[in-house]
């Protein structure tokens, strides 16, 4: 039970972020609820791996893959944050609108 | 798995969570970045109590920094006094809490009804240990991959932060020399 519980929160977690990404309009929080979701991704990865195949280290592979996902959106979230202010002086996706299409 | 993990399971398995909530629901942008080191906090304790210490460890100090530099991005470009004072930025809540809900609720159901199968094999000794051989030896593409990721991560958050780049200031040929500082300062001025 305790794996089917881990796997509630990861889809918690997953869902708190995914409201953040959809409903925020700063750019910056936008990146806070993609974070989350990479951490539920993160709690399913390590349950996964514990509860089913220890034994194998696909599972904690997983986990890196995710860690390094969300250093490299970290990164370029803030790097994309700079340059969109630097040219236009805007920080809220609402403002950059002419960037669709 | 003992009692002790059972119960550091339960409380950090309600405190990530909880946290998440309080990122969207704070109003300070300096708390909302604390609510959200601490969520990823308890997601690395969770993962060390499920017998990853070494990955938990990495993901604690990773998120330790990463916030505390988020900190500082958020109140730089947030425009009300840095950010500090309580302030609404959603747009479309209803249907982004409606979205969410039903992806919840079907998670949920697929975790219920999905016949898992059975643990196989046996968990090693030192599981840091098996994730090193393993990446650096079936999982080396991965890691090679993981490599060039953040390479080109480094590369390019550098290319779009820099204000101005070698053409900006040499000109299209590289021929130009850059203009004299208008502001004059330094030693020479």
């Amino acid at each position: 039970m305790t794996f089917h519980l881990l796997l509630v929160v990861a889809a918690g977690l997953f869902c708190v972020g995914l409201f953040g990404a959809l409903s925020q309009q700063s750019i910056v929080m936008i990146m806070m609820g993609i974070e989350l979701m990479i951490g539920g991704t993160i709690v399913a990865a390590a349950d996964f791996w514990h509860f089913l195949a220890p034994a194998a280290p696909s599972g904690q592979v997983v986990v890196i893959a995710a860690v390094v996902a969300m250093a490299a959106e970290m990164a370029m979230g803030f790097a994309v944050t700079t340059a969109i202010y630097r040219a236009r002086q805007v920080d809220m996706t609402d403002m950059a609108a002419e960037l669709k299409g | 798995m003992s009692t002790t993990d059972l119960v550091l399971l339960g409380v950090l398995g309600v405190l990530a969570p909880a946290c998440g909530v309080l990122v969207f629901t704070l109003d300070s942008m300096a708390r909302v970045t604390f609510a959200l080191l601490a969520s990823l906090c308890c997601v690395g304790g969770v993962v060390t109590v499920l017998g990853l210490p070494y990955l938990g460890v990495v993901i604690v100090l990773m998120m330790v920094m990463e916030m505390l530099i988020m900190a500082v991005f958020m109140i730089a470009y947030m425009m009300n006094p840095a950010g500090l004072m309580p302030m609404s930025m959603l747009h479309n809540k209803g249907g982004s809490l409606v979205v969410s809900a039903v992806v919840f609720a079907a998670l949920v159901a697929g975790i219920f009804a999905v016949p898992w199968p059975g643990r196989t094999g046996v968990r090693p000794k030192d599981t840091t240990f098996q994730a090193g051989t393993a990446l650096m030896g079936d999982q080396m593409l991965t890691m090679v991959t993981l490599g060039f990721v953040l390479l080109a991560t480094m590369v390019g958050a550098t290319v779009l932060a820099t204000h101005r780049g070698r053409y900006d200031r040499f000109g299209d040929d590289l021929d130009q020399r850059p203009a004299k500082d208008p502001a004059g300062a330094g030693v020479g001025r």
